[in-house]
């Protein structure tokens, strides 16, 4: 949360140190910025290795703790999840098993991983995709009114919700907005088994089942854009084309409008990019307590064992999710801010 | 020629009564924000009461074996904040939860800043292909989603407060480390160390002597801001279930509370109190933490 205090600056900071490469730069541009994605996702794919099959020594002890089980199904296990083979034949084998979209059996669920993650992810993007949405419009809408408008009672009284929802933990939220609820919203999954199959009917139950989970994963994100949307416009204010505007006689709505706002803009919607992690972190939490059946409930659901595959695959698509919001936040950046273009 | 003690002790003495001064500077501006002093107070109240816990309440009221009280009761006389499910009182439960969750938060906020700082410095200080690689492994740290690596890690290992504290310190160090490295590229940047360069200081000497003193402050503010983070990350993984079952924190008592059906019950005295602690202490470290920055920030000032 402390990004939205200090992290305003980085984009620009980052261009700048980097010394852009003059000449045909978009295509360099592109060049670099997928070649530095790529090399995270080896990162990604490296540290996937090193959580599940190096630091637990050995993952089948891990995955059977506090249950009884005997050697011979151990060894059953193990050779199944391939870790009684050495190191380096294990990391061959996982790398291996990636290309091929491969990424291992659940022990839980007893069905490959890759048709699970597969199975949850589009619950987890209609959830997140929306609340991210609806924060964005509430976000800069309450942010921009808040800073132009700054120490007003609306102000106070928005910066102060928002700081408020910040502090909150999301599923404590969640936990809240259900008791507050019942009976009015239902309280988990996302659709009643006894719906008519047609798609309008299904459309509306998954929408019933959506308002709540998307209300708490809602609240914590818009907060955080309010205040960076905040901060960058109250940057602007006392910049010297905001008098050029006035004194031109410009209604104070177009001022704002017109040229204040967009030039705040710029760093919000590249932290809206790269804050997606926080927003998936939310996520997990929100589908947990509402057993929205996404990618986080999959996570809840395979710490239990702890299911190492699965939570080995879970972080793998959400690890690799954020890089690619980062590249396009990046590439969006670049299309948004005619400074970073021309160098 | 070598200085004698008492030349030493001149220098000493005038860099601290320096120190000294600067940190009352600090304490006049920090005062003159409201919203930062409400913060500060709160925290010392709820720290104090944390600490205190053992004086002013019976532990062994917290053990199943010694309650008598019915399970989920709503608020009474007995029980200011009702019964959780086994009949423990709520206010004890999260009186001590609070050290719980206060523990953790400080240690992985230490140690976030710790690792941050120390990576931030050093990748400022020596520059070249070491600050390359290392800004690259803070940059994707950065940006991967802290919870979920949180669990991962507390997943692998074995479950109990150290794990908590490790899973969420090494998750959460690259905002501190990029704060850290601004700053020391900007006090090295300065005359003063070229001058204390060409008297024959040592990399120890310049980091120790000059770089620390004057990013410490800052990353200060910083670790505020991440203690309520830390507070927060804790709770969500201990309401996940990763966390230290035998001393449930203010996130563990709402996993307990949850998953005992405390939810459609309406058990509404179980799930408030945990929470509204959570979010006191957090808003409090917000508050003292903005206080901060600003203060420490000229940039800032007039803007809050």
């Amino acid at each position: 949360m402390s990004d939205v205090l200090t992290g305003i600056e980085q984009p620009a900071d980052e261009e700048a140190a980097r010394g852009a490469p003059r000449g045909s730069g978009a295509v360099r541009f592109l060049l670099g910025k997928l070649g530095s994605a790529l090399l995270s996702l080896a990162l990604v794919v490296v540290l996937g290795f090193l959580l599940f099959r190096m630091i637990p020594g050995d993952p089948v002890v891990t995955m059977t703790r506090g249950r009884p089980v005997s050697p011979e199904q151990l060894a059953e296990l193990r050779e199944r999840l391939g870790v009684d083979k050495p190191m380096w034949q294990q990391f061959v084998d996982y790398i291996g098993g990636l290309l091929r979209g491969d990424l291992g059996t659940s022990y839980l669920f007893q069905r490959p991983v890759a048709d699970l993650l597969t199975e949850r992810l589009g619950p987890t993007l209609l959830l997140v995709g929306t609340a991210t949405l609806l924060a964005i419009v509430l976000g800069l809408w309450f942010g921009i009114r808040s800073a132009w408008r700054r120490n007003s009672r609306f102000d106070k009284v928005s910066t102060g919700t928002a700081l408020t929802l910040w502090s909150m933990p999301q599923f404590w939220l969640g936990l809240l907005l259900l008791i507050a609820f019942a009976g009015v919203f239902p309280s988990g999954g996302m659709r009643y088994s006894d719906t008519p199959p047609d798609v309008f009917s299904q459309t509306l139950d998954v929408a019933y089942h959506l308002v709540l989970p998307c209300l708490t994963l809602t609240a914590a994100v818009y907060a955080q854009y309010l205040l960076v949307m905040r901060s960058s416009l109250l940057e602007e204010m006392n910049a010297e084309y905001l008098t050029t505007a006035r004194a031109k006689g410009l209604r104070d709505d177009l001022v704002r409008r017109r040229h204040a706002v967009p030039n705040a803009l710029l760093p919000t919607v590249t932290l809206v990019f790269l804050q997606f992690g926080m927003v998936l972190n939310g996520a997990v939490a929100v589908e947990t307590v509402y057993s929205w059946p996404g990618l986080g409930l999959l996570t809840y659901e395979a710490l239990s064992g702890p299911d190492l595959p699965v939570l080995q695959g879970a972080f793998l698509v959400l690890a690799a999710a954020v890089i690619l919001m980062n590249v396009l936040a990046d590439l969006l950046y670049r299309v948004l801010d005619p400074r970073v273009r021309a160098t | 020629m070598t200085p004698t003690t008492d030349e030493t002790r001149g220098v000493r003495a005038i860099t601290w009564a320096r120190r000294k001064q600067a940190t009352a500077g600090v304490w006049r501006e920090f005062a003159r924000d409201r919203g930062g002093l409400i913060g500060l107070g709160g925290l010392v109240l709820i720290v104090l009461l944390a600490l205190l816990a053992p004086v002013l309440t019976d532990e062994t009221a917290l053990e199943v074996t010694n309650t008598t009280a019915q399970p989920r009761q709503p608020p009474s006389a007995q029980a200011w904040l009702g019964t959780d499910r086994d009949g423990i009182s709520v206010l004890l439960l999260v009186w001590w939860g609070a050290r719980v969750s206060l523990l953790i938060g400080f240690s992985a906020a230490l140690l976030s800043v710790f690792i941050g700082t120390a990576v931030g410095i050093l990748a400022a200080h020596f520059g070249g292909w070491l600050s390359t690689t290392l800004m690259r492994f803070t940059d994707f740290f950065l940006v991967l989603p802290t919870l979920v690596l949180a669990i991962a890690l507390s997943a692998v290992l074995p479950r109990g407060i150290g794990t908590i504290v490790l899973a969420i310190g090494v998750a959460s160090w690259p905002t501190t480390a990029r704060l850290a490295r601004a700053q020391t590229l900007t006090i090295e940047a300065r005359p003063y160390i070229e001058r204390a360069k060409a008297l024959g200081a040592g990399h120890r000497h310049v980091i120790g002597k000059h770089v620390l003193p004057a990013v410490l402050p800052l990353v200060f503010a910083h670790t505020t801001l991440v203690v309520a983070n830390s507070i927060i990350a804790e709770s969500t993984l201990s309401f996940l279930g990763v966390g230290d079952p035998s001393r449930p924190s203010w996130g563990g008592i709402l996993q307990a509370a949850f998953n005992s059906g405390a939810v459609s019950q309406g058990a509404w005295w179980y799930l408030l109190p945990p929470g509204i602690g959570i979010v006191i202490v957090v808003l409090c470290f917000t508050l003292c933490g903005r206080a901060l920055e600003t203060v420490l920030n000229p940039r800032l000032r007039g803007q809050r």
